[in-house]
């Protein structure tokens, strides 16, 4: 019991540095966009800096539950384009505009369902394989159903869901439904059962097996979910950009999983929690935010969240085995 | 004691699996012949073969690096952005100067290569980052390099000197240049793989990384080496696949990735690393090129490639599970009587 406790202890302390950490980046980058801006520094100037980018943090939210059980999900980004294309198309073809948006969102569960059948009921298909096979295979139904075509004259009800505020406080719609998102998975990822045993198949996927945690359907769970997320994020990425096309969304998959890890959800499993990854996505709208200002070109951009992502895994890899080595040292002495 | 009849039988099994599943990924390439043959007869003759040759030549040289990443367990989803990368430097360098020769192209394709598959690899082997986020990053990174160095312009084919168009339409015995690049490539690493010690260290790593370390390999080494590999043969089919085009541009061979894991799944390769052959990957490749060759030939619009291709990986690696596990299965009851 007292070792539980120690443990669960010494666990919050790492989270809660690697947490400051994350405050003190944002903080500091928020200093250099004020400098590089005058227009940063102000309420509506934060909402509006915030809103763009938050399509991909619904994805975060479940991706981060995918890298805590030890597996990964690179078909993310494929299924936002296919869940966005059949949404469109079935509104181009006289779907009524609410029916077509849960089309989008069946769709990506649907696609993510598939995925997590395949590598919870087939031992030994990998989640790497899968979702890379998934990645090709849904952005190409994708463009089999559309062609190089786009579809755009949604109804001008749909684009408030990315643009529109709640009421008149300037508060945007997309950051009410975020956070509403953002709670749900801290409670459920923390505050339940489910949570500890989602950690536990992370840690050690073989004894959460046989302490009665039921890992096959927990996973297809996680992954029905992220496949539901990427329609979410389709939904307000369609709403966005006001037009439907099989190649949007091209490399979400690096920034979603650079954000997660960034966030302190470790890839190789049973790590990380909600809140840092909530610090992370606004850390990395600011990066972002700031790479804009002084014109970084979006290729560019990607290297540079390239590089943070290793950086990342890298630096407590490097860390910890150099601890390792000093301990090694003081013991043969 | 007891083990080691077992272990006799193991090995038959072993020498078995092969022959089996490359004389069906054969009689699948010459099925699948005669009917796209029946629906278009031009699909039979030499001239379209020699093209399917040449169109296949670098995702021939690619799916050996590949195959090397996955065997020990690892993935490389680096390599079309290093091969774009390469391609661009060399496009840029014979715009330059038009009197290198074909073969100093071909060497700097492969050093450059090698040069940034070792980035890779140190980050995989001594960072210890788990390898597909380590190479979706370098994806992302090589290719964003490949957009700066450029300045997102494209080499075109006027910019070239024919001597460097000249590896891939320059013909010696009735046969492309490059399909001499493939076949060197292919007896060196069948050499490499089958008959050295490192090459066999590679698979010792990927069946079982601990017992690989304690009986002596240097893992680590190993690791970073088959990511020099793949980067270095990455540079080698940059060099190649901006002759045959006659073009570098921004996103050359992007997407090209799945093409190369699809080539290696159905040659045979695991994904969990500690299987693959040097043959299997040669049947593996030329089967996915017959059918990018053969879907415009049958008038399947391009648009269906993409999806067809996550197809093939997903049902040629259930495939390989199964085959492995009716393997074990039988092992099994070998030992029982």
């Amino acid at each position: 019991m007292e070792h539980q406790k120690s443990f669960s202890k010494r666990k919050l302390s790492i989270t809660f540095k690697w947490e400051w950490l994350l405050v003190i980046l944002i903080i500091g980058i928020s200093v250099v966009n004020g400098r590089l801006s005058s227009h940063f520094w102000s309420y509506t100037g934060i909402m509006d800096a915030l809103s763009v980018f938050l399509e991909k943090g619904f994805m975060v939210l479940s991706m981060a539950l995918v890298l805590i059980i030890g597996d990964i999900d690179i078909s993310v980004a494929s299924i936002v384009a296919l869940s966005s294309v059949s949404m469109a198309m079935s509104y181009k073809a006289g779907v009524p505009m609410a029916v077509a948006i849960l089309i989008a969102l069946a769709t990506g569960a649907g696609c993510g369902y598939f995925n997590g059948l395949l590598i919870s009921r087939i031992p030994g298909l990998s989640a790497i394989i899968v979702t890379l096979a998934g990645s090709s295979l849904y952005r190409g139904i994708a463009y089999i159903l559309l062609g190089d075509q786009a579809i755009g004259g949604f109804p001008s009800w749909y684009s408030y869901l990315a643009w529109g505020y709640i009421g008149r406080t300037h508060i945007p719609f997309i950051i009410v439904v975020f956070v509403g998102c953002a709670i749900i998975y801290g409670l459920l990822l923390h505050r339940t059962a489910w949570g500890r045993k989602v950690y536990a198949m992370g840690i050690n996927p073989v004894a959460a097996r046989f302490s009665g945690v039921p890992v096959a359907k927990i996973k297809q769970i996680i992954f029905a979910l992220n496949g539901l997320m990427a329609g979410v994020a389709a939904i307000f990425l369609t709403s966005k950009l006001g037009s439907s096309r099989p190649n949007i969304a091209t490399g979400y998959e690096l920034e979603v999983i650079a954000i997660a890890v960034l966030g302190g959800v470790s890839p190789s499993g049973g790590k990380g929690g909600i809140v840092g990854v909530c610090l992370a996505l606004i850390l990395m709208r600011l990066l972002r935010y700031g790479m804009g200002l002084v014109n970084v070109p979006g290729q560019v951009m990607m290297v540079i969240i390239g590089i943070v992502l290793i950086g990342v895994v890298v630096f407590p890899n490097v860390f910890s085995s150099l601890k390792v080595r000093k301990r090694e040292v003081k013991e043969i002495q | 004691m007891t083990n080691e009849p077992a272990k006799t039988k193991k090995e038959v099994a072993f020498s078995r699996l092969p022959g089996f599943r490359e004389l069906g990924i054969i009689i699948f390439i010459i099925l699948i012949s005669v009917l796209i043959g029946i629906r278009n007869p031009r699909f039979l003759t030499w001239g379209n073969f020699h093209d399917i040759l040449l169109d296949t030549a670098a995702l021939f040289v690619l799916s050996v690096g590949m195959m090397l990443v996955l065997v020990t367990g690892g993935i490389d989803l680096s390599m079309e952005s290093v091969l774009a990368l390469t391609g661009m430097v060399a496009g840029m360098m014979v715009k330059q100067n038009p009197q290198l020769s074909p073969l100093f192209m071909l060497l700097l394709g492969l050093i450059l290569g090698a040069l940034l598959g070792s980035i890779t690899g140190l980050i995989v082997a001594k960072g210890r980052v788990v390898p597909i986020i380590a190479t979706l990053s370098m994806m992302y990174i090589y290719r964003g390099i490949t957009f700066i160095i450029s300045g997102g312009k494209w080499i075109n084919a006027y910019e070239m000197p024919d001597s460097f168009k000249g590896i891939a339409t320059e013909r010696f015995l009735g046969l492309s240049k490059l399909i001499y690049i493939v076949l060197v490539v292919y007896l060196v690493f069948y050499y490499f793989v089958n008959h050295t010690r490192i090459g066999r260290e590679i698979y010792a790593v990927g069946s079982n990384k601990e017992a690989a370390r304690i009986i002596g390999i240097n893992t680590q080494f190993i690791t970073w080496l088959v990511y020099v590999i793949s980067g270095a043969l990455s540079g080698l089919a940059g060099v190649m696949w901006v002759a045959r085009y006659a073009s570098a541009q921004n996103d050359t061979a992007s997407g090209f990735v799945m093409t190369i894991v699809a080539a290696c799944v159905l040659g045979g390769v695991s994904i969990t690393g500690g299987v693959g052959t040097i043959p299997g990957i040669l049947l593996g490749s030329i089967t996915v090129g017959i059918i990018n060759n053969a879907l415009p030939m049958i008038r399947v619009s391009p648009f269906w490639k993409m999806a067809l291709q996550g197809l093939i990986i997903l049902v040629a690696a259930i495939v390989n599970i199964a085959i492995t596990r009716n393997m074990e299965k039988s092992q099994l009851k070998r030992r029982v009587i």
